[in-house]
């Protein structure tokens, strides 16, 4: 089984630390939230995991079934099995989702076999076809220039579209909830939870409770000043919902300014 | 070979640029059709002075370390001991088979054509036979549209090409089947030049392809003039292919006239020569004539590619569309000059230029030089240039989906392009562009 552990890591963006030596651990068929206020290094988390070159990884270690990820360029990273369900997904002009998404499945086939001739077009529409449905999208969609004038709640299911097709072992969704009306929100936590399972462990970035109403933790952490300050069940986050942050702020608040 | 490039390569740099050419190389007797056109062209050559960078439309391409001293004009049947035509060149490049095909060759050339072509009066053949065989047409179209006049390399070819392409589709005849036409410049220190005259009279259409190419690493030189008619109502869709070796220096003037109601779609892609400067000009003669020009390029190494434009909107009614796209990689530069210039009393013109860029390495330029020239009120003209580098984040986006490096920069690079691929009608020749695309990103 799949797991992903991340001990004491610190990373600074321009020489500011944001993350400051924070623990967690993911196992595959496992659900958990990480919720906080702003700015406490929610999104860095997701980007130093996925290996943004601004994100400078200062101290800690971060390992994927015993391997170190910190060795490991982006794209392999993402081949290990490391998915990132990006919060503001960028446009590319002129590349289509499928020309996208059948060019992302090829480089995973020819890692692991370089004599690999690519996945048959046949055989490609179908699955993406297949994906589509799950997350309720027109066909149409695959012929659309990726993100290209995509309104917010088509640019999410379009990243959990590409993570129903690369089938990752480990996906962090980055406040995927943002920008969602309540309709788009069903669909796509409906379709998470129809990935997720023994072979996929998800990690929820959220601020909001509402997320957690449709995809259920059986873990939830509070992130406060670059670290996990609370970690606990489902109950935590109905916790943050009734009584908000502020005692979250007034637990550790003294223990940054100390 | 590689000792004669060297010569040639330490000769470039201390050579003066002045043409060794006499009149006795002119092949022009006072009987024959083109004599008199030569002979005047010939005039105009040895009035016009070598463009410098003090020329406001040479002022980016200095061509002082090119030794045109040393450039023979091909001696006939000169193919015969040269690198023959790669068969890839002849396979058609739009639908599955030509309705003719010529190759224009160092001192010679081979022409077919369909013979239900033929026979419908349409002229598709080399200047020697069309010499032979349509001496009155072949004068009587030539130097309409591009004058010797209109530069040094212009004047260079009218006087001297023995090579060249007549294409007369007559009125009202639709040709099907597309035409093709491959230049091969095999042979180091020789001059090729090419002038090719299309004539499409009324109502007529036709789909030209024509592609220059040579082997690399041979120095030699390519000056063309391609005179375009479309006449009243008729259609050309014209692609020319630019796929020089690397060390060839090549110039070109080319002119389309457009009739009344008349189309012309033109096609340029251009990804080889180690110099390349090319004056395209649209005349939009006709009320209600259309042109479009989309140009693809991509120069990496060396490469100086210099495109000059002009949308000439000279009655009412005229509508012009223009894209150019380049990717730029090593320390390769382009230059791309465009003007859309409306005539007084050139009403309802729809006039539109753009150039886009994309730098690909720190070393790379481009230059980007876009002009409006309008002296009638009622008229709809824009332009747009822009110069990026690709940006970070869509390849980190792409990384982080498992692609590797240089299948997202691929990917981005497509993409950028992906604008001018819709443009072309042709499937062979998109392909031809994408595969540029993955060979320069090598």
């Amino acid at each position: 089984m799949s797991t992903l552990t991340i001990r004491n890591l610190h990373v600074s963006i321009e020489g500011k630390e944001i993350l400051k030596g924070l623990n967690l651990e993911i196992k595959a068929g496992e659900i958990h939230a990480i919720m906080g206020p702003n700015g406490t290094g929610k999104s860095t988390l997701a980007y130093a995991l996925m290996g943004h070159p601004s994100y400078e990884i200062t101290d800690g270690e971060i390992t994927f079934d015993g391997e170190n990820m910190l060795e490991l360029d982006v794209d392999e990273r993402s081949r290990a099995g490391l998915f990132l369900a990006f919060q503001y997904p960028v446009s590319i002009p002129g590349v289509t989702v499928a020309n996208f998404l059948r060019t992302a499945l090829n480089a995973r086939r020819r890692a692991e076999n370089p004599e690999d001739k690519g996945i048959s077009i046949l055989d490609f529409r179908k699955t993406l076809k297949e994906k589509m449905d799950l997350l309720k999208m027109d066909h149409a969609f695959a012929g659309r220039y990726l993100n290209d004038g995509f309104s917010g709640g088509e640019k999410k299911r379009a990243e959990i579209l590409q993570m129903a097709t690369l089938k990752p072992k480990i996906a962090v969704l980055d406040e995927t909830d943002s920008g969602l009306d309540i309709d788009a929100l069903r669909i796509v936590s409906d379709g998470v939870n129809a990935l997720a399972g023994d072979d996929l462990g998800v990690v929820v970035i959220t601020h909001y409770q509402r997320l957690l109403n449709h995809i259920k933790p059986q873990f939830v952490h509070i992130m406060f000043d670059g670290r996990i300050v609370e970690s606990a069940g489902p109950e935590l986050a109905l916790r943050l919902e009734e009584q908000g942050y502020d005692w979250v702020r007034e637990k550790y608040a003294e223990a940054v300014a100390a | 070979m590689t000792k004669t490039n060297t010569k040639v390569r330490s000769k470039r740099y201390t050579a003066s640029p002045t043409f060794g050419f006499t009149e006795e190389m002119l092949n022009a007797p006072s009987d024959s059709p083109l004599g008199s056109y030569r002979n005047s062209a010939w005039s105009a050559f040895k009035e016009s002075a070598m463009p410098t960078t003090k020329d406001e439309a040479w002022r980016r391409t200095d061509l002082r370390k090119i030794p045109f001293d040393s450039f023979q004009l091909p001696e006939a049947d000169a193919f015969n001991e040269l690198a023959p035509v790669p068969e890839a060149l002849l396979s058609p490049l739009v639908g599955d088979q030509h309705g003719g095909q010529i190759t224009l060759l160092a001192g010679g050339s081979k022409v077919s054509l369909a013979p239900e072509i033929a026979k419908k009066g349409v002229v598709f053949t080399d200047f020697k036979t069309a010499e032979k065989e349509h001496p009155e047409l072949l004068a009587k179209l030539i130097g309409n549209v591009v004058r010797a006049e209109d530069g040094k390399f212009a004047a260079l070819t009218a006087a001297l090409s023995q090579n060249g392409v007549l294409l007369y589709v007559p009125r009202g005849v639709q040709v099907e089947e597309p035409l093709h036409s491959v230049l091969w410049g095999a042979g180091e220190n020789l001059a090729h030049l090419s002038h090719l005259v299309i004539y499409v009279d009324e109502g007529a259409s036709v789909t030209y392809v024509h592609e220059a190419a040579s082997p690399d690493d041979s120095l030699s030189m390519h000056a063309g003039i391609v005179e375009i008619t479309v006449s009243d109502g008729a259609n050309l869709r014209f692609v020319e292919l630019q796929s020089w070796g690397s060390e060839i220096v090549n110039f070109s003037h080319e002119r389309a006239k457009i009739g009344r109601d008349a189309n012309l779609d033109w096609i340029f892609g251009a990804v080889g020569s180690r110099l390349t400067k090319n004056f395209s000009d649209l005349d939009l003669a006709g009320v209600g004539s259309s042109g479009r020009m989309s140009g693809f390029y991509f120069a990496d190494g060396e490469q100086h590619l210099d495109h000059d434009t002009q949308q000439n909107h000279l009655v009412p009614n005229t509508s012009s569309d223009l894209l150019f796209k380049g990717a730029l990689k090593e320390n390769s530069r382009s230059v791309w000059q465009g003007m859309v210039f409306v005539a007084p009393g050139a009403q309802k013109t729809d006039g539109y230029q753009a150039n886009r860029n994309l730098i690909l390495s720190d070393t790379a330029r481009a230059d980007s030089i876009p002009g409006l020239e309008i002296s009638a009120d009622d008229v709809r003209c824009s332009h747009g240039t822009t110069i990026g580098k690709i940006d970070p984040e869509p390849l980190f986006y792409l990384l982080s989906r498992g692609i590797p490096q240089e299948d997202a920069e691929r990917l981005v690079v497509e993409g950028f392009f992906d604008p001018i691929m819709q443009r072309i009608p042709f499937e062979g020749v998109r392909n031809r562009f994408q595969e540029a695309i993955k060979e320069k990103l090598k």
